[in-house]
């Protein structure tokens, strides 16, 4: 089982090839307001993350997800299951 | 108050920018009057149409025509209710045979409009705890029918064969899954490598919904779509489709071989809580499936025609949306929003009206002029649509 710290690490960097704006990355940083991505963006970088943790995260899912620190309790979630 | 147009405003801006610069509004065409379904008057000008999915060019054909005729005189200009109350003529019940003919399938249904019809077979197929599998560039219909519905949504990467599998690898075993795909994508006309994406779905234990409404009429033997084709077609559990783009009027269906089909017409509410194709309309399209069955001539023109059109503006210099000309669209690619605009309107004022497409309905971000062939344009239209292309993609910089 993984650590909060490795799974936010292992994120921020699956996060910086769309990090356009350098935005800094914190557990409390959104997607849309901070990160500035469009609903294409997400789209790729969620993939990323699926393959990454070999993980689904369905689009129903994916509207309750707004911050980095939602989606790191989300991928330790879907981990344990 | 709060006005709840506010959250529109940067749109409102966006598009009074575009005018502004003294544009004509691409989303306002209004077709003064239509001669063929290759030419219209738009602006009082003589127009060639590449961009209407009439692909087959059935919208004035005499005996569809006709039979829209006769059945406005026999059985009026409209239901009035919907197909499970007293919305189910005798028409409605022959457009269905026509299809399940045209489909060699045992269950039709017609639903109101296409968008309707995904909209009410995807909500409808899959409920809660279940999953939807989807290619990312699926169509609004696909993805309103997923928002309708209660099912899990998952999404793989467009057309790619891989990317599903190892999707539908990761999810639950038990649960019921359906995999929705197109025959061929409508932004930039590429076809899906539908034998390999069923063989993945149906390793995997799904059902497999397939959306031919840009493929009816041209491919396969007998025209159902790329499904068959690619030689899919027992393994396809539902295809969907449209009469508003080969057909040549309006309204959508679903047909397949489940033998419990028939219970959608109780629970699906797309189809309940609407009112049912007027009666001129079913006849129509009724007609226009019958003829569609034996139209190969007209077929390898559509093909001719496409190839050309992709053959010619490649070597204009023009960047397309596929390599080949895989299906009856052609996708023009450029680099932006203003370029996109003018080379639209150099088009336009000359005679020709193509679709523009934008962000967020086109695929990456990618800005395009959608163009459509019809089994009826001529030879000598297609001449003069590439002659169109090089002066107005001359004139506007999009090629040397």
């Amino acid at each position: 089982m993984s650590t909060y710290d490795d799974t936010f690490g292992r994120i921020a960097a699956q996060i910086e090839p769309f990090n356009k704006k350098k935005a800094s990355l914190r557990p409390g940083t959104s997607f849309a307001g901070d990160l500035e991505w469009d609903s294409l963006t997400v789209m790729d970088f969620v993939a990323a993350i699926e393959d990454e943790f070999d993980i689904i995260i369905t689009m129903n899912m994916q509207a309750e997800i707004e911050t980095i620190g939602q989606l790191v309790d989300a991928v330790m979630k879907l981990q344990a299951e | 108050m709060t006005d709840l147009f506010s959250k529109f405003d940067p749109l409102i801006d966006e598009r009074q920018a575009l005018l502004d610069r003294g544009v004509r509004d691409p989303f306002s065409i209004v077709m003064e009057k239509v001669i063929s379904p290759t030419e219209a008057i738009i602006q009082g000008k003589h127009t060639i149409l590449l961009g209407t999915y009439n692909y087959m060019g059935m919208t004035f054909d005499r005996d569809v025509i006709e039979a829209g005729k006769s059945a406005l005189d026999n059985f009026g200009a409209g239901t009035t209710g919907s197909r499970v109350l007293n919305g189910t003529y005798q028409g409605h019940k022959e457009c269905e045979q026509a299809l399940i003919d045209f489909y060699g399938m045992e269950h039709a249904i017609v639903f109101s409009t296409g968008y309707q019809a995904n909209l009410g077979m995807i909500s409808t197929l899959a409920g809660k705890g279940e999953y939807i599998i989807l290619d990312a560039d699926s169509h609004a219909s696909i993805y309103d029918g997923c928002a309708l519905g209660n099912a899990e949504v998952v999404r793989f990467r467009h057309n790619n064969v891989e990317d599903l599998d190892k999707r539908l690898g990761r999810l639950p075993k038990e649960p019921g899954k359906l995999v929705v795909l197109e025959g061929v994508y409508s932004m930039l006309g590429d076809i899906a490598p539908l034998k390999e994406m069923v063989a993945v779905a149906k390793k995997h234990g799904c059902m497999v919904l397939v959306d031919e409404a840009h493929g009816m009429g041209f491919f396969g033997e007998n025209g159902r779509g790329v499904f068959e084709e690619a030689g899919v077609a027992d393994d396809v559990d539902f295809v969907v489709g449209t009469f508003s783009k080969s057909v040549g009027t309006v309204g959508g269906f679903c047909v397949s071989n489940h033998p419990k089909f028939e219970v959608l017409r109780l629970v699906c509410r797309p189809y309940v809580f609407t009112a049912s194709l007027p009666p001129s309309v079913v006849a129509t399209a009724a007609a226009s499936i019958r003829k569609l069955m034996h139209s190969g001539e007209k077929r390898a023109h559509l093909w001719k025609n496409s190839k050309r059109l992709h053959q010619g503006l490649r070597d204009l210099g023009f960047q397309l949306g596929t390599e080949t000309a895989q299906s009856a669209i052609i996708a023009v690619m450029l680099p932006d929003m203003d370029a996109t605009v003018h080379m639209w309107q150099a088009l336009l004022e000359q005679g020709l009206y193509v679709n523009m497409a934008r962000p967020p309905a086109t695929p990456a971000g990618t800005f395009l002029l959608r163009c459509s062939l019809c089994a009826e344009h001529t030879d000598a239209q297609v001449g003069e649509i590439l002659e169109m292309f090089a002066i107005a993609g001359r004139a506007t910089g999009c090629i040397s």
